[in-house]
Protein backbone atom coordinates (compact mmCIF):
# COMPACT_ATOMS: atom_id res chain seq x y z
CA UNK A 1 0.00 0.00 0.00
CA UNK A 2 2.10 2.85 0.81
CA UNK A 3 6.01 2.76 -0.96
CA UNK A 4 8.05 3.31 2.08
CA UNK A 5 7.82 1.52 6.02
CA UNK A 6 6.24 3.76 8.81
CA UNK A 7 9.88 4.64 10.18
CA UNK A 8 11.14 5.97 6.82
CA UNK A 9 7.66 8.01 6.70
CA UNK A 10 8.13 9.37 9.98
CA UNK A 11 11.45 10.50 9.04
CA UNK A 12 10.46 12.10 5.72
CA UNK A 13 7.50 13.95 8.15
CA UNK A 14 9.73 15.11 10.33
CA UNK A 15 12.16 16.42 8.54
CA UNK A 16 9.42 18.88 6.43
CA UNK A 17 7.98 19.74 9.63
CA UNK A 18 11.68 20.95 11.09
CA UNK A 19 12.32 22.99 7.71
CA UNK A 20 8.90 24.17 7.68
CA UNK A 21 9.66 25.37 10.99
CA UNK A 22 13.09 27.16 10.80
CA UNK A 23 11.63 28.77 7.80
CA UNK A 24 8.80 30.44 9.92
CA UNK A 25 10.66 31.08 12.79
CA UNK A 26 13.41 32.88 11.06
CA UNK A 27 11.09 35.02 8.86
CA UNK A 28 11.13 38.15 10.85
CA UNK A 29 15.10 37.92 11.22
CA UNK A 30 15.60 37.18 7.72
CA UNK A 31 13.21 40.18 6.49
CA UNK A 32 15.15 42.34 8.55
CA UNK A 33 18.21 41.94 7.30
CA UNK A 34 17.03 41.71 3.68
CA UNK A 35 15.83 45.06 4.33
CA UNK A 36 18.91 46.34 6.66
CA UNK A 37 21.17 45.09 3.71
CA UNK A 38 19.91 46.89 1.07
CA UNK A 39 19.52 50.12 2.86
CA UNK A 40 23.38 50.23 4.31
CA UNK A 41 24.23 51.97 1.84
CA UNK A 42 22.06 55.27 2.79
CA UNK A 43 22.75 54.53 6.21
CA UNK A 44 26.36 54.70 5.35
CA UNK A 45 26.25 58.40 3.36
CA UNK A 46 23.56 59.93 5.77
CA UNK A 47 23.23 59.88 9.77
CA UNK A 48 20.11 57.76 11.14
CA UNK A 49 18.79 61.44 12.92
CA UNK A 50 19.82 63.29 9.76
CA UNK A 51 17.72 61.05 7.53
CA UNK A 52 14.99 61.18 9.91
CA UNK A 53 14.42 64.75 11.20
CA UNK A 54 15.56 66.41 7.74
CA UNK A 55 12.55 67.97 5.84
CA UNK A 56 14.13 68.54 2.12
CA UNK A 57 13.11 65.42 -0.21
CA UNK A 58 14.82 65.62 -3.42
CA UNK A 59 15.76 62.35 -4.21
CA UNK A 60 17.49 63.76 -7.86
CA UNK A 61 19.97 65.76 -5.91
CA UNK A 62 20.56 63.45 -3.35
CA UNK A 63 18.21 64.75 -0.50
CA UNK A 64 16.53 62.19 1.18
CA UNK A 65 14.64 64.14 4.31
CA UNK A 66 12.01 61.44 5.52
CA UNK A 67 10.29 64.06 8.26
CA UNK A 68 7.40 65.04 6.00
CA UNK A 69 6.32 61.48 5.57
CA UNK A 70 6.72 60.17 8.75
CA UNK A 71 4.66 63.16 10.27
CA UNK A 72 1.90 62.52 7.57
CA UNK A 73 1.74 58.40 8.79
CA UNK A 74 1.63 60.18 12.67
CA UNK A 75 -1.30 62.19 11.85
CA UNK A 76 -2.91 59.82 9.78
CA UNK A 77 -2.88 57.24 12.10
CA UNK A 78 -4.02 59.38 15.39
CA UNK A 79 -6.61 60.67 13.61
CA UNK A 80 -7.61 57.71 12.74
CA UNK A 81 -7.25 56.05 16.42
CA UNK A 82 -9.63 58.94 17.41
CA UNK A 83 -12.11 57.48 15.33
CA UNK A 84 -11.89 53.91 15.87
CA UNK A 85 -10.99 54.20 19.20
CA UNK A 86 -14.35 54.94 21.15
CA UNK A 87 -16.18 53.87 18.44
CA UNK A 88 -15.33 50.21 18.88
CA UNK A 89 -14.92 50.54 22.88
CA UNK A 90 -18.39 51.32 22.66
CA UNK A 91 -19.78 48.95 20.70
CA UNK A 92 -17.88 45.79 22.14
CA UNK A 93 -19.07 46.77 25.60
CA UNK A 94 -22.76 47.14 23.89
CA UNK A 95 -22.37 44.04 22.47
CA UNK A 96 -21.10 41.93 25.45
CA UNK A 97 -22.93 43.57 28.53
CA UNK A 98 -26.17 45.25 26.99
CA UNK A 99 -27.98 43.18 24.14
CA UNK A 100 -28.63 39.56 23.68
CA UNK A 101 -26.67 36.96 22.46
CA UNK A 102 -28.19 37.27 18.68
CA UNK A 103 -26.53 40.92 18.43
CA UNK A 104 -23.02 39.30 19.13
CA UNK A 105 -24.17 36.49 16.35
CA UNK A 106 -24.56 39.03 13.58
CA UNK A 107 -21.82 40.99 14.53
CA UNK A 108 -19.21 38.30 13.76
CA UNK A 109 -20.03 38.06 9.99
CA UNK A 110 -19.88 41.64 9.88
CA UNK A 111 -16.81 42.20 11.61
CA UNK A 112 -15.58 39.21 8.94
CA UNK A 113 -16.74 40.74 5.62
CA UNK A 114 -14.98 44.16 7.07
CA UNK A 115 -11.83 42.57 7.75
CA UNK A 116 -11.97 40.82 3.98
CA UNK A 117 -12.58 44.02 2.28
CA UNK A 118 -9.25 44.64 0.57
CA UNK A 119 -7.53 47.78 0.78
CA UNK A 120 -8.13 48.74 -2.88
CA UNK A 121 -11.95 48.56 -2.41
CA UNK A 122 -11.45 50.38 0.69
CA UNK A 123 -9.58 53.09 -1.12
CA UNK A 124 -12.19 53.01 -4.11
CA UNK A 125 -14.96 53.78 -1.57
CA UNK A 126 -13.02 56.86 0.05
CA UNK A 127 -12.81 58.24 -3.32
CA UNK A 128 -16.47 57.58 -4.33
CA UNK A 129 -17.76 58.65 -1.18
CA UNK A 130 -15.48 59.87 1.65
CA UNK A 131 -13.62 62.54 -0.55
CA UNK A 132 -16.36 63.96 -1.95
CA UNK A 133 -18.23 64.50 1.10
CA UNK A 134 -15.17 66.24 2.23
CA UNK A 135 -14.71 68.71 -0.04
CA UNK A 136 -18.46 69.55 -0.58
CA UNK A 137 -19.88 68.85 2.73
CA UNK A 138 -17.70 68.98 5.35
CA UNK A 139 -14.96 71.62 4.26
CA UNK A 140 -17.14 74.76 3.37
CA UNK A 141 -18.64 73.73 6.72
CA UNK A 142 -15.85 73.80 8.76
CA UNK A 143 -14.96 77.14 6.78
CA UNK A 144 -11.62 75.15 5.22
CA UNK A 145 -11.29 75.21 1.18
CA UNK A 146 -9.50 71.78 0.34
CA UNK A 147 -10.00 69.02 -2.39
CA UNK A 148 -11.03 66.59 -0.12
CA UNK A 149 -8.09 64.26 -0.55
CA UNK A 150 -6.68 65.05 2.64
CA UNK A 151 -4.96 63.71 5.87
CA UNK A 152 -8.60 63.55 7.31
CA UNK A 153 -10.17 61.25 4.46
CA UNK A 154 -7.43 58.89 4.76
CA UNK A 155 -7.89 58.96 8.43
CA UNK A 156 -11.43 58.06 8.34
CA UNK A 157 -11.06 55.00 5.83
CA UNK A 158 -8.61 53.85 7.70
CA UNK A 159 -10.18 54.09 10.87
CA UNK A 160 -13.01 51.68 9.33
CA UNK A 161 -10.60 49.91 7.89
CA UNK A 162 -9.25 48.32 11.55
CA UNK A 163 -12.30 49.21 13.50
CA UNK A 164 -12.92 44.51 12.60
CA UNK A 165 -8.89 44.28 14.56
CA UNK A 166 -10.07 46.22 17.28
CA UNK A 167 -13.20 45.36 17.84
CA UNK A 168 -12.62 41.81 17.46
CA UNK A 169 -9.82 41.70 20.13
CA UNK A 170 -12.13 43.75 22.78
CA UNK A 171 -14.81 41.66 22.17
CA UNK A 172 -12.78 38.69 23.24
CA UNK A 173 -11.16 40.67 26.31
CA UNK A 174 -14.54 41.61 27.57
CA UNK A 175 -16.17 38.11 27.61
CA UNK A 176 -13.01 37.10 29.32
CA UNK A 177 -13.75 39.17 32.12
CA UNK A 178 -15.52 36.38 34.95
CA UNK A 179 -19.21 36.74 35.23
CA UNK A 180 -18.96 36.40 39.23
CA UNK A 181 -17.19 39.83 39.09
CA UNK A 182 -20.13 41.55 37.68
CA UNK A 183 -22.75 40.06 39.78
CA UNK A 184 -20.98 40.47 42.89
CA UNK A 185 -20.82 44.48 42.15
CA UNK A 186 -24.33 44.53 41.00
CA UNK A 187 -25.35 42.65 44.45
CA UNK A 188 -23.88 45.47 45.73
CA UNK A 189 -26.10 47.80 44.63
CA UNK A 190 -24.49 49.10 41.97
CA UNK A 191 -26.16 49.73 38.33
CA UNK A 192 -24.92 48.37 35.15
CA UNK A 193 -22.90 51.08 34.39
CA UNK A 194 -21.27 52.31 37.39
CA UNK A 195 -20.33 48.20 36.88
CA UNK A 196 -18.91 48.68 33.54
CA UNK A 197 -17.07 51.93 34.26
CA UNK A 198 -15.72 51.59 38.01
CA UNK A 199 -15.18 47.50 37.39
CA UNK A 200 -15.06 46.61 34.09
CA UNK A 201 -12.98 48.88 32.53
CA UNK A 202 -10.45 49.04 35.25
CA UNK A 203 -10.02 45.27 34.73
CA UNK A 204 -9.62 45.27 30.79
CA UNK A 205 -7.43 48.37 30.85
CA UNK A 206 -4.08 46.35 29.58
CA UNK A 207 -6.24 44.25 27.11
CA UNK A 208 -7.80 47.39 26.21
CA UNK A 209 -4.46 48.98 25.67
CA UNK A 210 -2.89 46.36 23.91
CA UNK A 211 -6.42 46.34 21.48
CA UNK A 212 -5.43 50.05 20.64
CA UNK A 213 -1.78 49.51 20.01
CA UNK A 214 -2.58 46.81 17.46
CA UNK A 215 -4.92 48.39 15.74
CA UNK A 216 -1.91 51.37 15.61
CA UNK A 217 0.30 49.42 14.17
CA UNK A 218 -2.04 47.91 11.46
CA UNK A 219 -2.99 51.34 10.75
CA UNK A 220 0.84 52.92 10.47
CA UNK A 221 1.38 50.03 8.12
CA UNK A 222 -1.61 50.38 6.03
CA UNK A 223 -0.59 51.19 2.33
CA UNK A 224 -3.26 51.51 -0.71
CA UNK A 225 -6.02 52.90 0.69
CA UNK A 226 -4.06 55.65 2.08
CA UNK A 227 -2.29 56.08 -1.10
CA UNK A 228 -5.73 56.21 -3.04
CA UNK A 229 -7.17 59.04 -0.93
CA UNK A 230 -4.32 60.97 1.14
CA UNK A 231 -3.37 63.21 -1.78
CA UNK A 232 0.22 62.62 -1.80
CA UNK A 233 2.20 66.11 -1.66
CA UNK A 234 5.01 66.12 -0.30
CA UNK A 235 5.00 68.99 2.95
CA UNK A 236 4.36 69.30 5.99
CA UNK A 237 0.37 69.47 6.88
CA UNK A 238 -1.33 72.20 8.88
CA UNK A 239 -4.68 70.18 9.63
CA UNK A 240 -6.12 67.52 8.73
CA UNK A 241 -7.35 69.24 5.53
CA UNK A 242 -4.12 69.60 4.05
CA UNK A 243 -2.95 66.56 1.57
CA UNK A 244 -0.29 64.59 3.29
CA UNK A 245 2.14 61.69 2.34
CA UNK A 246 2.55 58.68 3.81
CA UNK A 247 5.96 56.54 4.25
CA UNK A 248 4.18 52.89 2.46
CA UNK A 249 2.90 55.31 -0.17
CA UNK A 250 6.02 56.66 -0.50
CA UNK A 251 7.31 53.21 -1.08
CA UNK A 252 4.32 52.22 -3.36
CA UNK A 253 4.12 55.36 -5.26
CA UNK A 254 7.90 55.22 -6.46
CA UNK A 255 9.20 51.56 -7.15
CA UNK A 256 8.77 52.46 -11.08
CA UNK A 257 11.72 55.03 -10.88
CA UNK A 258 13.86 53.77 -7.84
CA UNK A 259 16.70 52.20 -10.02
CA UNK A 260 17.15 55.20 -11.85
CA UNK A 261 18.30 57.52 -9.34
CA UNK A 262 21.27 56.72 -7.27
CA UNK A 263 20.62 56.02 -3.81
CA UNK A 264 16.82 56.05 -4.38
CA UNK A 265 16.21 52.06 -4.17
CA UNK A 266 18.19 52.29 -0.99
CA UNK A 267 15.98 55.18 0.30
CA UNK A 268 12.39 53.19 -0.48
CA UNK A 269 14.04 50.21 1.35
CA UNK A 270 15.03 52.37 4.32
CA UNK A 271 11.56 53.32 4.37
CA UNK A 272 10.15 49.96 4.35
CA UNK A 273 12.92 48.88 7.55
CA UNK A 274 11.49 52.28 9.11
CA UNK A 275 8.03 50.57 8.50
CA UNK A 276 9.27 47.20 9.69
CA UNK A 277 10.81 48.58 13.53
CA UNK A 278 7.43 50.03 14.09
CA UNK A 279 5.28 47.36 13.59
CA UNK A 280 7.79 45.16 15.54
CA UNK A 281 7.75 47.33 18.22
CA UNK A 282 3.90 48.18 18.73
CA UNK A 283 3.64 44.80 18.52
CA UNK A 284 6.20 43.08 21.00
CA UNK A 285 5.18 46.41 23.43
CA UNK A 286 1.75 45.19 23.34
CA UNK A 287 2.41 41.72 23.49
CA UNK A 288 3.29 42.27 27.04
CA UNK A 289 0.10 44.51 27.67
CA UNK A 290 -1.54 41.01 26.75
CA UNK A 291 0.70 38.79 28.98
CA UNK A 292 -0.29 41.09 31.64
CA UNK A 293 -4.02 40.92 30.97
CA UNK A 294 -3.79 37.41 30.86
CA UNK A 295 -2.58 37.04 34.39
CA UNK A 296 -4.48 39.04 36.39
CA UNK B 1 -28.92 56.71 42.58
CA UNK B 2 -29.59 59.91 41.69
CA UNK B 3 -30.77 61.79 39.03
CA UNK B 4 -27.22 62.30 37.54
CA UNK B 5 -26.15 59.09 37.41
CA UNK B 6 -29.45 58.32 36.00
CA UNK B 7 -29.20 60.91 33.21
CA UNK B 8 -25.13 59.59 32.89
CA UNK B 9 -26.22 55.90 32.13
CA UNK B 10 -28.82 56.95 29.77
CA UNK B 11 -26.42 59.31 27.99
CA UNK B 12 -23.50 56.26 27.37
CA UNK B 13 -26.24 54.09 26.97
CA UNK B 14 -27.52 55.80 23.59
CA UNK B 15 -24.03 56.27 22.69
CA UNK B 16 -22.96 52.96 22.70
CA UNK B 17 -25.91 52.06 20.84
CA UNK B 18 -25.06 54.60 17.98
CA UNK B 19 -21.70 53.40 18.30
CA UNK B 20 -23.19 49.74 17.19
CA UNK B 21 -25.01 50.68 14.38
CA UNK B 22 -22.29 53.19 12.88
CA UNK B 23 -20.56 50.20 11.96
CA UNK B 24 -23.49 48.44 10.50
CA UNK B 25 -24.13 51.73 8.72
CA UNK B 26 -20.74 52.07 7.46
CA UNK B 27 -20.55 48.15 6.24
CA UNK B 28 -24.28 48.94 4.31
CA UNK B 29 -22.52 52.39 2.92
CA UNK B 30 -19.75 50.32 1.92
CA UNK B 31 -21.24 46.97 0.13
CA UNK B 32 -24.09 49.66 -1.35
CA UNK B 33 -21.54 51.89 -3.00
CA UNK B 34 -19.49 49.24 -4.39
CA UNK B 35 -22.28 47.39 -5.92
CA UNK B 36 -24.76 50.54 -6.83
CA UNK B 37 -21.71 51.56 -9.07
CA UNK B 38 -20.31 48.58 -10.29
CA UNK B 39 -23.69 46.57 -11.50
CA UNK B 40 -24.26 49.14 -13.87
CA UNK B 41 -20.55 49.36 -14.93
CA UNK B 42 -19.77 45.48 -15.26
CA UNK B 43 -20.72 43.64 -18.63
CA UNK B 44 -20.61 40.27 -20.14
CA UNK B 45 -17.74 41.44 -22.27
CA UNK B 46 -15.73 42.93 -19.51
CA UNK B 47 -15.32 39.32 -17.62
CA UNK B 48 -14.39 37.39 -20.68
CA UNK B 49 -12.02 39.09 -22.38
CA UNK B 50 -8.49 40.63 -22.25
CA UNK B 51 -7.79 44.50 -23.34
CA UNK B 52 -7.91 45.31 -26.41
CA UNK B 53 -5.65 48.11 -28.22
CA UNK B 54 -7.24 51.43 -27.13
CA UNK B 55 -8.08 49.75 -24.00
CA UNK B 56 -6.90 52.40 -21.51
CA UNK B 57 -8.64 55.18 -23.49
CA UNK B 58 -11.88 53.29 -23.32
CA UNK B 59 -12.02 50.94 -25.92
CA UNK B 60 -13.32 47.38 -25.98
CA UNK B 61 -11.88 45.10 -23.88
CA UNK B 62 -12.21 43.12 -20.57
CA UNK B 63 -10.54 42.32 -17.40
CA UNK B 64 -10.17 38.60 -17.59
CA UNK B 65 -6.31 38.50 -17.48
CA UNK B 66 -6.77 40.13 -14.33
CA UNK B 67 -9.26 37.84 -13.17
CA UNK B 68 -7.46 34.49 -13.86
CA UNK B 69 -3.79 36.10 -13.01
CA UNK B 70 -5.42 36.85 -9.43
CA UNK B 71 -6.97 33.53 -9.30
CA UNK B 72 -3.85 31.63 -10.04
CA UNK B 73 -1.57 34.30 -7.86
CA UNK B 74 -3.79 33.31 -4.75
CA UNK B 75 -4.07 29.88 -5.43
CA UNK B 76 -0.17 29.43 -5.64
CA UNK B 77 0.73 31.36 -2.94
CA UNK B 78 -2.36 29.43 -0.61
CA UNK B 79 -0.86 26.02 -2.08
CA UNK B 80 2.57 26.82 -1.09
CA UNK B 81 2.00 28.28 2.23
CA UNK B 82 -0.48 25.42 3.36
CA UNK B 83 2.49 22.72 1.95
CA UNK B 84 4.59 24.84 4.81
CA UNK B 85 2.36 25.95 7.23
CA UNK B 86 0.40 23.14 8.25
CA UNK B 87 3.12 20.85 9.39
CA UNK B 88 4.63 23.70 11.72
CA UNK B 89 1.03 23.87 13.06
CA UNK B 90 1.27 20.06 13.65
CA UNK B 91 4.28 20.04 15.08
CA UNK B 92 3.55 22.83 17.13
CA UNK B 93 0.22 20.77 18.60
CA UNK B 94 2.27 17.52 18.84
CA UNK B 95 5.32 17.52 19.12
CA UNK B 96 5.58 20.55 21.32
CA UNK B 97 2.85 19.62 23.40
CA UNK B 98 5.11 19.36 26.47
CA UNK B 99 6.79 22.36 25.60
CA UNK B 100 4.43 25.39 26.67
CA UNK B 101 7.46 27.88 26.57
CA UNK B 102 9.09 26.85 23.53
CA UNK B 103 5.82 27.16 21.74
CA UNK B 104 4.51 30.59 23.43
CA UNK B 105 7.92 32.18 21.45
CA UNK B 106 6.63 30.34 18.38
CA UNK B 107 3.68 31.43 18.72
CA UNK B 108 4.46 34.86 19.67
CA UNK B 109 6.93 34.79 16.69
CA UNK B 110 3.89 34.38 14.40
CA UNK B 111 2.03 37.41 15.59
CA UNK B 112 4.77 39.49 15.30
CA UNK B 113 5.02 38.31 11.55
CA UNK B 114 1.24 38.64 11.11
CA UNK B 115 1.26 42.39 11.82
CA UNK B 116 4.49 42.93 9.53
CA UNK B 117 2.08 45.62 6.60
CA UNK B 118 2.37 44.06 3.04
CA UNK B 119 4.04 46.71 1.60
CA UNK B 120 7.35 45.60 3.67
CA UNK B 121 6.84 42.09 2.39
CA UNK B 122 6.63 43.93 -1.04
CA UNK B 123 9.89 45.52 -0.74
CA UNK B 124 11.44 42.49 0.73
CA UNK B 125 10.10 40.62 -2.10
CA UNK B 126 11.71 42.73 -4.70
CA UNK B 127 15.20 43.02 -2.83
CA UNK B 128 15.21 39.74 -3.35
CA UNK B 129 14.49 39.78 -7.11
CA UNK B 130 17.03 42.39 -7.90
CA UNK B 131 19.56 40.02 -5.73
CA UNK B 132 18.67 36.90 -7.94
CA UNK B 133 18.55 39.22 -11.01
CA UNK B 134 14.62 37.80 -11.67
CA UNK B 135 11.85 39.91 -13.19
CA UNK B 136 8.37 40.75 -12.41
CA UNK B 137 6.64 37.52 -12.74
CA UNK B 138 4.22 35.36 -11.38
CA UNK B 139 6.53 33.23 -9.22
CA UNK B 140 7.75 36.15 -7.73
CA UNK B 141 4.53 37.27 -6.97
CA UNK B 142 3.45 33.99 -5.39
CA UNK B 143 6.61 33.57 -3.36
CA UNK B 144 6.28 37.27 -1.51
CA UNK B 145 2.34 36.58 -0.96
CA UNK B 146 3.67 33.36 0.55
CA UNK B 147 5.42 35.33 3.17
CA UNK B 148 2.69 37.29 3.74
CA UNK B 149 0.22 34.54 4.15
CA UNK B 150 1.82 32.15 6.34
CA UNK B 151 1.67 33.48 9.52
CA UNK B 152 -2.12 33.66 8.52
CA UNK B 153 -2.27 30.05 7.74
CA UNK B 154 -0.60 28.79 10.21
CA UNK B 155 -2.34 30.86 13.71
CA UNK B 156 -5.53 30.00 12.24
CA UNK B 157 -4.42 26.21 12.28
CA UNK B 158 -3.16 26.33 14.94
CA UNK B 159 -6.45 28.03 16.77
CA UNK B 160 -8.30 24.96 15.64
CA UNK B 161 -5.63 21.96 16.08
CA UNK B 162 -5.03 23.13 19.84
CA UNK B 163 -8.65 22.77 20.58
CA UNK B 164 -8.38 18.83 19.96
CA UNK B 165 -8.51 16.72 23.06
CA UNK B 166 -5.52 14.97 25.03
CA UNK B 167 -7.11 12.05 25.35
CA UNK B 168 -7.27 11.70 21.22
CA UNK B 169 -3.52 11.75 21.29
CA UNK B 170 -3.00 9.35 24.28
CA UNK B 171 -5.62 6.64 22.83
CA UNK B 172 -3.49 7.24 19.78
CA UNK B 173 -0.13 6.23 21.68
CA UNK B 174 -1.13 3.65 23.66
CA UNK B 175 -2.51 2.01 20.44
CA UNK B 176 1.15 2.31 18.79
CA UNK B 177 0.71 4.80 16.48
CA UNK B 178 4.17 7.34 16.02
CA UNK B 179 3.88 11.11 16.23
CA UNK B 180 3.85 12.35 12.49
CA UNK B 181 1.24 9.65 11.88
CA UNK B 182 -0.98 11.11 14.73
CA UNK B 183 -0.32 14.60 13.47
CA UNK B 184 -0.99 13.41 10.04
CA UNK B 185 -3.61 10.95 9.93
CA UNK B 186 -5.48 12.21 13.76
CA UNK B 187 -5.30 15.65 13.69
CA UNK B 188 -5.70 17.11 10.24
CA UNK B 189 -8.73 14.59 10.13
CA UNK B 190 -10.03 16.26 13.71
CA UNK B 191 -9.51 19.19 12.68
CA UNK B 192 -10.32 19.17 8.67
CA UNK B 193 -13.23 22.14 8.95
CA UNK B 194 -10.98 24.46 10.68
CA UNK B 195 -8.37 23.81 8.12
CA UNK B 196 -10.35 24.33 5.31
CA UNK B 197 -11.62 27.45 6.52
CA UNK B 198 -7.80 28.55 7.27
CA UNK B 199 -6.71 28.34 3.92
CA UNK B 200 -10.09 30.35 2.20
CA UNK B 201 -9.16 32.71 4.57
CA UNK B 202 -5.65 32.78 3.66
CA UNK B 203 -7.07 32.15 0.32
CA UNK B 204 -9.14 35.79 0.53
CA UNK B 205 -6.33 37.44 2.31
CA UNK B 206 -3.83 36.29 -0.71
CA UNK B 207 -6.52 37.71 -3.69
CA UNK B 208 -6.78 41.15 -2.09
CA UNK B 209 -3.73 42.27 -1.32
CA UNK B 210 -1.99 44.76 -3.61
CA UNK B 211 0.98 46.38 -2.02
CA UNK B 212 2.95 42.87 -1.93
CA UNK B 213 2.12 42.33 -5.70
CA UNK B 214 2.82 45.65 -6.89
CA UNK B 215 6.36 45.35 -6.93
CA UNK B 216 6.55 41.71 -7.42
CA UNK B 217 3.94 40.16 -9.90
CA UNK B 218 4.22 43.18 -12.43
CA UNK B 219 1.27 43.73 -14.79
CA UNK B 220 0.26 42.69 -17.92
CA UNK B 221 -2.82 43.01 -20.74
CA UNK B 222 -1.92 39.04 -21.81
CA UNK B 223 -3.72 36.15 -20.14
CA UNK B 224 -1.41 34.42 -17.36
CA UNK B 225 1.13 31.75 -18.78
CA UNK B 226 4.14 30.43 -17.51
CA UNK B 227 5.77 31.03 -13.90
CA UNK B 228 8.25 33.24 -14.90
CA UNK B 229 6.09 35.84 -17.04
CA UNK B 230 4.53 38.86 -15.26
CA UNK B 231 0.93 38.61 -14.34
CA UNK B 232 -1.80 40.88 -14.29
CA UNK B 233 -3.85 41.02 -10.91
CA UNK B 234 -7.34 42.21 -10.03
CA UNK B 235 -6.78 44.91 -6.84
CA UNK B 236 -3.89 46.69 -9.49
CA UNK B 237 -6.16 46.50 -12.14
CA UNK B 238 -8.89 48.67 -9.83
CA UNK B 239 -5.74 50.77 -8.94
CA UNK B 240 -4.67 51.50 -12.38
CA UNK B 241 -8.28 52.11 -13.82
CA UNK B 242 -9.37 54.27 -11.00
CA UNK B 243 -5.80 56.71 -11.57
CA UNK B 244 -7.37 56.91 -15.36
CA UNK B 245 -8.99 60.22 -16.24
CA UNK B 246 -11.34 59.14 -18.70
CA UNK B 247 -14.60 57.98 -17.28
CA UNK B 248 -15.58 54.36 -18.70
CA UNK B 249 -12.10 53.22 -17.78
CA UNK B 250 -13.15 54.31 -13.91
CA UNK B 251 -16.24 52.74 -14.47
CA UNK B 252 -14.30 49.69 -15.25
CA UNK B 253 -12.73 49.99 -11.84
CA UNK B 254 -15.78 50.03 -10.14
CA UNK B 255 -17.05 46.61 -12.16
CA UNK B 256 -13.14 45.33 -11.37
CA UNK B 257 -13.87 46.15 -7.17
CA UNK B 258 -17.60 44.39 -7.54
CA UNK B 259 -15.42 41.21 -9.17
CA UNK B 260 -13.12 41.57 -6.13
CA UNK B 261 -15.43 42.04 -3.58
CA UNK B 262 -18.05 39.23 -4.74
CA UNK B 263 -15.17 36.56 -5.00
CA UNK B 264 -14.16 37.10 -1.22
CA UNK B 265 -17.49 37.21 -0.27
CA UNK B 266 -18.22 33.88 -1.94
CA UNK B 267 -15.12 32.47 -0.52
CA UNK B 268 -15.98 33.83 3.12
CA UNK B 269 -19.35 32.13 2.74
CA UNK B 270 -18.09 28.74 1.84
CA UNK B 271 -15.48 28.91 4.82
CA UNK B 272 -18.66 30.03 7.15
CA UNK B 273 -20.67 26.80 5.42
CA UNK B 274 -18.07 24.20 5.73
CA UNK B 275 -17.28 25.21 9.34
CA UNK B 276 -20.73 23.67 10.12
CA UNK B 277 -20.89 20.91 7.86
CA UNK B 278 -18.54 19.00 8.78
CA UNK B 279 -18.69 19.46 12.61
CA UNK B 280 -20.69 16.13 12.48
CA UNK B 281 -17.62 14.00 11.57
CA UNK B 282 -15.62 15.06 14.95
CA UNK B 283 -14.95 12.87 17.52
CA UNK B 284 -16.75 14.09 20.78
CA UNK B 285 -14.92 13.42 24.13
Amino acid sequence: MYLLNREQRHVINYTWMIISLLLVAFLPFLLFLGLYLKSVLLLHDYSLTDLIFSKTWKPSSGQFGFYPFIVGSVWVTLVAMLITAPVCLLTAIYVTQYTKKFVLRIMHPAIDILAGIPSVVYGLWGILVIVPFISKYLGPWMGVSTMGYSILAASFVLSIMIIPFVLNILIEIFRAIPMELKEATLSLGATEWQTIKNVLLKKALPGIIAAFGFGLARAFGETMAVLMVVGNVVRLPHSVFDPGYTLPALIANNYGEMLSIPKYDSALMFAALLLLAVSLFFNLVMHFFIVRYNKY
Amino acid sequence: MTRAQKTEEKFFKLLMIIATYFIFAVLALIIYSIFEKGIKAISWAMLTQIPQGGYYYGKEGGILNAILGSLSLAFGATVLAFVIGLPVALYLNVFLIRHKKVIDVIRFLLDLVWGIPSIVYGAFGFSLMIFFRLQTSLLAGILTVTLFILPIMIRSMDEILRTVPIGLQEAAYSLGSNKSEIAFKIFTRQSISGIITAILLSFGRAIGDAAAVLFTAGYTDHLPNGLLEPVATLPLSIFFQLSSPVPEVQNRAYASALVLTLIILIVSLFSRGIGKRYHKTKINF
